[in-house]
């Protein structure tokens, strides 16, 4: 299967495209998830965007989660957006309101306080939320190019295999889509632990490479505040049984599925790119966090490289789940949308391998149903904070 | 001494000086290699577990062990091709061993 040049994707006003066409059902707190799901239940094309945060927060972990909410309502996959909203919580939901609505989305408010309850709630949002989807509907897939996509990468459930094949093949695709304009989101600050100095050599300035050195530094320090330690210990004593002999080599089998192209930028989590190419994302490990930070910097489709198989996929993106363990590949075949096994039962080329993980992105992008998406393994979310809850 | 016809061996970047072991090597396997296209023929000097490393060149003592196309580490001796490479003769540049 060859890579197409082209998708079919959701032209929005804002001059993102989408590859799904969702109308987003999004609790501004903790507090408004019940009435969201209610909302969303049942409605086809509306997806309840459950999280556990928005109150009882410091001010810079609220203003993250603000980010965070506006940017996944923004996301190109997102059609039009209900914000629901319980009346006194922290998040600032007139500011969330204005920016989305500033985008050019279709934005419509609940207030459960101010509607005089859950019952109200309810009724108000499924009305918009049944004209929002059938406004949706209206809109057409277009063809455009491979430049228009931004894509998220993850692995998770790792093993021997994900740093020899699936990770590897992973950065083939990642360099073969940025060669062709488009954007590709890495994050997980952990992983660059110990292969930082080699990614700083690919900063495309000075800047960007001491924002490189900035995060890993301070991911490290945050550790040790935290009483841990995050190179100490490492490679772990499975690892070394499992071949691996250093905290460089076990740090590049991660980074390689970054591929080799020059980075960008360094993002805030959920912080949208400024322009095209590969950026690094300031963010956390946990796959609920990590997908929700990818989606909201503007990530459509996700790509999840994993070795013992971690199913999940994401409310608002198709996720394409590559394994290079064959195990894997045949015992959850149901979770695995791109075997790359072959990598390591026969030494074929991780170029290859690349090639096929890039058509299943752009078959996933045109409208193709995922593994996770057909699974209905793909309700979760979580937005990552800081600081304490207060 | 055994031919293998199926590759045994993963070399992940051209500039690589190790390859992983695709299964378990025994001692005086040979075993081929192709790196762009140029076939080169290696003999297993000592058991290589599955997705261990094995040296495909020389490296010399103190130099660069290359993998993903980028330095791993360094080696503690001189490791000749064939050999296995892993904590007994590679360490890390970046995490030293705490000294006893």
């Amino acid at each position: 299967m060859k890579p197409s040049e082209t998708i079919r994707a959701y032209l929005r006003a804002d001059g993102g495209v989408g590859v799904r066409n969702y109308v987003a059902v999004m609790p501004t707190v903790a507090c408004a998830n019940d009435v969201a799901e209610r909302i969303a239940e049942g409605i086809q094309g509306a997806r309840p965007l459950l999280h556990h945060q928005g109150c009882g927060q410091l001010q810079s972990d609220l203003i993250q989660v603000e980010r965070t909410l506006i940017g996944l309502a923004t996301n190109g996959n997102v059609g039009a957006v209900i914000l629901v909203s319980l009346g006194c919580e922290g998040v600032n939901v007139d500011r969330v309101y204005a920016a989305i609505e500033q985008i050019g989305r279709p934005v419509s408010r609940v207030n459960i306080q101010d509607l005089g309850g859950s019952r109200r709630a309810i009724w108000r949002g499924r009305v918009a939320c049944r004209a929002m989807v059938a406004a949706c509907r209206r809109v057409r897939r277009t063809t455009v190019g491979l430049d228009r996509l931004i894509v998220g990468i993850k692995c998770g459930a790792s093993d021997m295999t994900s740093g020899l094949a699936s990770n590897p093949a992973v950065g083939k695709m990642v360099d073969a889509l940025v060669a062709r304009g488009g954007t590709v989101i890495v994050g997980e600050t952990t992983e660059f632990l110990g292969a930082e100095h080699l990614l700083v050599r690919r900063a495309t300035t000075p800047g960007v490479a001491r924002a490189i050195r900035r995060i890993t530094k301070a991911m490290q320090q945050r550790a040790l505040a935290a009483g841990g330690d995050m190179l100490g210990g490492q490679p772990s004593q499975g690892n070394i049984e499992g071949g691996i002999t250093t905290i460089e080599e076990k740090s590049l089998g991660a980074v390689s599925k970054a591929g080799t192209a020059t980075i960008q930028g360094v993002l805030e989590y959920a912080e949208r790119p400024a322009g095209s190419g590969l950026y690094l994302m300031d963010g956390p490990g946990f796959e609920p966090q990590a997908l929700t930070g990818l989606v909201a910097a503007g990530a459509q489709v996700l790509v999840f490289s994993t070795g013992r198989g971690a199913p999940q996929g994401f409310p608002l993106a198709p996720v394409v789940k590559v394994s290079g363990n064959p195990t894997t590949c045949r015992h959850l075949r149901a979770h695995i949308d791109v075997d790359v096994s072959e990598v390591l039962a026969r030494g074929s080329a991780v170029p290859a391998a690349g090639q096929r993980i890039l058509a299943a992105v752009c078959a996933a992008a045109s409208g193709k149903v995922m593994r996770a998406e057909r699974a209905g393994y793909d309700r979760t979310l979580d937005i990552y904070t800081r600081g304490p809850f207060v | 001494m055994r031919q293998d016809r199926q590759p045994v061996l993963l070399v992940i970047d051209p500039k690589d000086n190790v390859a992983v072991a695709l299964r378990d090597l025994a001692p005086g396997t040979e075993v081929r290699l192709s790196i762009r296209g140029r076939v080169r023929r290696i003999s297993v000097l000592e058991r290589i577990p599955v997705n261990h490393k094995l040296a495909i060149a020389r490296i010399r003592r103190g130099a660069a062990v290359v993998k993903y196309g980028e330095p791993i580490g360094e080696a503690t001796t001189t490791i000749r091709p064939g050999s296995h490479v892993h904590i007994h003769n590679l360490q890390s540049r970046r995490v030293r061993p705490r000294k006893q």
